[in-house]
């Protein structure tokens, strides 16, 4: 211990040293005193209105609350696409004490993959407003609310909001036509209107969600509150309720669209269905299909991979991206176009040797019956599918003539109205072969395109659209997935509608349908199977379209090889002849076997509109086309 | 008269009124040890600060008893301190300094966490303690008890290990890292060696020193405490994050006005937008419901408060008296004016409770401990004849 010094002759000193140093503490104190009075009077007195005004704004906040997506009913008022209530849970950053741990917590506690602790990482960074949640998991269960519930003390600033999540009854069936809705990401966000969008976690990404997003989404509402700062409300002080969205009601019927998905068997295809009356798309279906619920609350990145890298592409909507060459399909729309030039009349004919030679040329373009089908005049060549009466057609009428004939009809352009994502396809014509590969157009070529070959690619819509003007008699009506948005009925006549197609002689409508009817119904008809036991007169037009070969760094194993080389078959057709109540086209991808697999399948369509209960089945159907592929081999 | 009372104390003679004569009976007050006008003023300040404590902890009687327990057992260690002479904290300075910093070194090594920070010393089941608040009283005390030994003014040795005896806690504390009480335990010891009559030139050099370690320091420390600095500077550059802080409580109090918006008005301190509002941010609350006029009054009673013990300060008969009490009582007033300062946006946040009106227990005893001492050093005066 210290010894204690004898300090008393120092003491009058260190009393002294230490008086002074007391003093200048004392003024130290007064002039800090005074500092502290300065910077009161300044806040308390000068600067109190400011401070006034602000303290008034900080008590109220402004909480958006997000409308009620609208729902999506099919033309019968089947639901389509619903809002289920879930619980997501959301994140205040500001409030939260160390993010870290508390995410670390939620991912134990919940047993959340990494990758939602990445997303939400991203999510948070990119919030419209401080203090406004950010959206962690959605679509909490039970247990994990209970489990939040519980450990509610140790998570501040983590919130469970109730929200209604997108739901699709029938995803698979449904993905392609309607869409579906997913989070907002970055590039929406900056897109969006925040006011509009203040509160709301989806967006519509694709199809029908996408198309009519703005009317689905409905206005924000938003309530002022009084509340804390640890976000808990005291008091609600005003109130502007959400607009919620308008519901849709589509052209769609269920259960065609069902029937169209069951029919294509799981195979790589499409069938679209339209009103010819009023371009009502009844059905659009791509397969394989997908479950478009997975997308909603945001897809695993395995789920997503698969789907991605499945050789059947499910998530390509075949109905309005897939391009296929239509084949012998647009043999009735050529016929159109001879008419409608003048290069044929419907009773003009040719003499079919096998092939077709151009003057001055001694390639043959082949028929398809190596022997030829003798004299052919256009009815006839529809119902037996005659090359050389097309090369001849085409040929006369020229690409320029074909070109500009065949995009009245719709080729080589959108055609719908409501589609999200539509592809032109191709038509091909001089200018874009210069454009693509800087050559000049060669009259081979205006042959292959004659008989839906060549460059010419279409979409199964395009195919549909096209049949239903030609069941229209040319009269254009654009093809529409909704019919009704809210209370208001989508109108008859939408703008950008091409021009009717005109024909010299009336009649001659019916001699092409005549034709197209043989197709089916004539002892010639390429697809005379298919019209066995038809109860009403129907019209339509088999095609095949050859498969490309393969690229060199592909390899299928033999089986896969053979089936993936197989020819496209396409149809097309409408019913009833004299009143067309319904224009559809086929495809289905390596189907082999001829045309008829998708005739067959375009009747079952046309059957079901027609006869309603009376139709047979997917089931049925199928049986029907196994018998016929057994009588195929034994032939 | 009252003059003389101070020129004679500045002397060193004991206060007394010539006329009470050196047989006067010793008062009540003196055989208990305790001041009555501090004691007084200290009872007063504690029961206001239970009043803005109601209101500020969300009219929370919970918390209102709960913090008027801390403060009787508090104001008991006060009492307790009081009964032993100064001597004894003279004898016992070196042995507490020594205890203090082994406790400090075994905070660094395995002291609980919390906030990201190593603080708390815990014996499992029994107490969590912060070694760094005991330090408070410590360093000061060592510091004190070994210039008591040197002739006054210090030599540049003594004035080297002084630094060293200071150094020691400091950077201890610092790297926990709670440079807040750091910086307290450091001011608490260098006011004594200031007032021991460190010379001006020595002042002036170490100022240099400091201004010069600013960068070294910046460089030393952890981002939440350079985010603490920056937005320090400049509030409005981070207004939901540390700015959030500054801009709520300069926002209560200013909007307070002159009279306020009455007790349990206030929107800012009711409404939860001012954060710690019942801990470090009191005063907010104070300023928001009773104004200007509540907050000098209160800044006028930490006032007399000081005046009182930097009287008592110069009466003390001996150095070490003399440098402990006037250390205790200018610690006390910094901490006051930290806390003001940081709460009203002068000075950077750096987490330090209003003395006696924060919500907490830790704080309270040290600060009572500290007047404890105080009221024993002004006590236990020797009665000298003239």
């Amino acid at each position: 211990m210290l010894k204690r010094p004898n300090t008393l002759k120092n003491s009058e000193q260190e009393l002294r040293i230490f008086r002074v140093r007391a003093l200048l503490a004392v003024l130290v104190v007064l002039t800090l005193a005074s500092l502290l009075m300065g910077r009161l009077v300044y806040l308390q007195i000068v600067q109190h209105d400011m401070y006034s005004t602000r303290s008034e704004n900080n008590r109220v906040r402004v909480e958006p609350l997000p409308p009620n997506r609208g729902l999506i009913y099919d033309r019968n008022g089947v639901l389509l696409a619903e809002n289920r209530p879930t619980y997501n849970l959301t994140l205040v950053r500001e409030r939260v004490d160390n993010l870290d741990e508390t995410l670390a917590l939620l991912v134990e506690l919940l047993e959340l993959p990494e990758e939602e602790i990445e997303a939400f990482n991203v999510r948070s960074r990119q919030r419209q407003r401080p203090f406004q949640p950010a959206l962690l998991t959605s679509d909490l269960s039970e247990d994990q609310i209970a489990r939040l519930a519980v450990n509610r003390h140790r998570l501040p600033g983590v919130e469970i909001e109730a929200q209604p999540l997108r739901f699709y009854p029938d995803a698979e069936i449904m993905a392609h036509a309607l869409g579906y809705v997913g989070r907002i990401n970055a590039e929406e966000l900056e897109e969006l209107d925040a006011g509009r969008y203040a509160g709301t976690h989806f967006i519509g990404k694709t199809g029908i969600e996408r198309f009519y997003e703005e009317e689905l989404h409905g206005q924000a509402g938003l309530r002022k509150v009084e509340t804390n700062a640890r976000g808990r409300v005291l008091r609600e002080l005003d109130r502007t309720d959400p607009v919620p969205g308008e519901n849709l009601t589509l052209t769609l019927d269920k259960s065609l669209q069902m029937l169209a998905y069951e029919l294509l068997d799981d195979r790589r295809g499409s069938i679209v269905a339209i009103v010819p009356e009023t371009g009502e798309i009844l059905a659009m279906v791509s397969t394989p299909g997908f479950d478009s619920n997975q997308f909603v609350t945001g897809i695993d990145v395995a789920s997503y991979r698969g789907l991605q890298e499945d050789l059947d592409l499910p998530l390509f909507n075949r109905a309005i991206r897939g391009h296929y060459p239509p084949g012998s399909t647009i043999k009735p729309f050529l016929a159109l176009a001879g008419l409608v030039e003048g290069v044929i009349t419907p009773d003009s004919t040719i003499n079919d040797p096998g092939y077709y030679q151009l003057p001055n040329d001694s390639r043959r373009y082949r028929n398809w019956l190596r022997w030829g089908h003798g004299r052919v005049d256009m009815e006839r060549s529809l119902a037996v599918s005659n090359n050389t009466y097309y090369y001849t057609l085409a040929h006369d009428l020229g690409i320029d003539n074909l070109h500009d004939r065949m995009s009245n009809f719709g080729f080589g352009q959108r055609v719908a109205h409501d589609v999200q994502g539509e592809s032109n396809a191709l038509m091909p014509s001089r200018d874009w072969k210069r454009g693509r590969f800087n050559q000049p157009w060669y009259p081979g070529e205006t042959l292959s395109v004659g008989i839906g070959q060549g460059y010419w690619q279409v979409t199964p819509l395009q195919l549909a659209s096209a049949t239903a003007t030609l069941a229209n008699r040319g009269h254009w009506v654009k093809p529409r997935l909704a019919r009704q948005i809210g209370d208001t009925p989508v109108p008859q006549d939408l703008p950008d509608t091409l021009d009717d197609i005109q024909l010299a002689n009336d009649n001659w409508w019916d001699r092409v349908f005549s034709g197209m009817e043989k197709v089916i119904s004539g002892s010639e008809g390429t697809a005379r199977r298919t019209g066995v036991g038809l109860e009403y007169r129907m019209g339509g037009k088999s095609g095949t379209a050859q498969v490309f070969s393969l690229g060199q760094d592909q390899r299928y194993n033999a089986d896969e090889l053979a089936e993936r080389l197989r020819d496209h078959a396409l149809f097309m057709a409408f019913a009833p002849l004299d009143d067309p109540q319904i224009a559809v086209s086929v495809i289905v991808e390596n189907a082999g076997g001829g045309s008829t697999h998708a005739a067959h399948l375009a009747r079952a369509m046309t059957d079901a509109w027609l006869l309603k209960d009376d139709a047979p089945d997917a089931e049925e159907v199928r049986e029907v086309l196994e018998e016929d592929n057994a009588n195929v081999e034994g032939n | 008269m009252p003059w003389q009372y101070i020129t004679r104390s500045m002397r060193g003679y004991p206060v007394r009124p010539p006329e009470s004569g050196i047989a006067r009976r010793k008062s009540i007050w003196e055989r208990i040890h305790l001041d009555p006008w501090l004691l007084g003023l200290l009872l007063l300040l504690m029961s206001s600060g239970l009043i803005v404590l109601y209101s500020a902890s969300g009219q929370s009687m919970d918390a209102v008893i709960a913090q008027s327990v801390r403060f009787c057992i508090a104001l008991v260690g006060m009492v307790i301190i009081a009964q032993f002479s100064p001597s004894t904290f003279l004898r016992f300075a070196p042995l507490a300094y020594g205890v203090g910093v082994a406790m400090l070194i075994a905070v660094d090594v395995v002291g609980d966490v919390g906030m990201g920070a190593k603080r708390w010393l815990v014996i499992p089941g029994v107490i969590r303690f912060q070694p760094s608040e005991m330090m408070k009283l410590a360093a000061p005390l060592m510091v004190a008890a070994y210039l008591n030994r040197c002739e006054l003014p210090p030599r540049l040795r003594d004035i080297l290990v002084c630094g060293v005896i200071i150094g020691l806690p400091v950077v201890l504390t610092a790297i926990q890292p709670d440079l807040g009480t750091s910086l307290l335990v450091a001011s608490a010891a260098l006011i004594v060696v200031l007032l021991a009559g460190l010379s001006w030139r020595l002042i002036g050099f170490i100022a240099a020193l400091g201004a010069a370690g600013v960068p070294v320091l910046w460089m030393n420390m952890h981002n939440y405490q350079r985010q603490r600095v920056l937005t320090f500077l400049n509030p409005e550059s981070d207004p939901l994050g540390s700015g959030w802080n500054i801009i709520q409580s300069t926002t209560a109090i200013g909007s307070g006005g002159l009279w306020g918006k009455g007790w349990l008005q206030g929107t800012q301190s009711q409404l939860e937008f001012l954060p710690e509002r019942h801990t470090d941010f009191i005063i907010a609350v104070l300023g928001e419901e009773f104004g200007l006029v509540g907050m000098l009054a209160l800044l006028f009673l930490y006032l007399l408060i000081v005046s009182r013990g930097l009287w008592m300060a110069s009466t003390a008969q001996d150095t070490f008296g003399r440098l402990v009490a006037g250390s205790i009582i200018l610690t006390f007033f910094i901490y006051v004016f930290v806390n003001m300062g940081m709460v009203s946006g002068i000075l950077p946040v750096v987490g330090v409770p209003l003395p006696l009106v924060s919500f907490g227990g830790t704080s309270s005893v040290t600060l009572l401990a500290g007047f404890g001492i105080l009221m024993s050093i002004h006590a236990h005066r020797r009665l000298l004849s003239r």
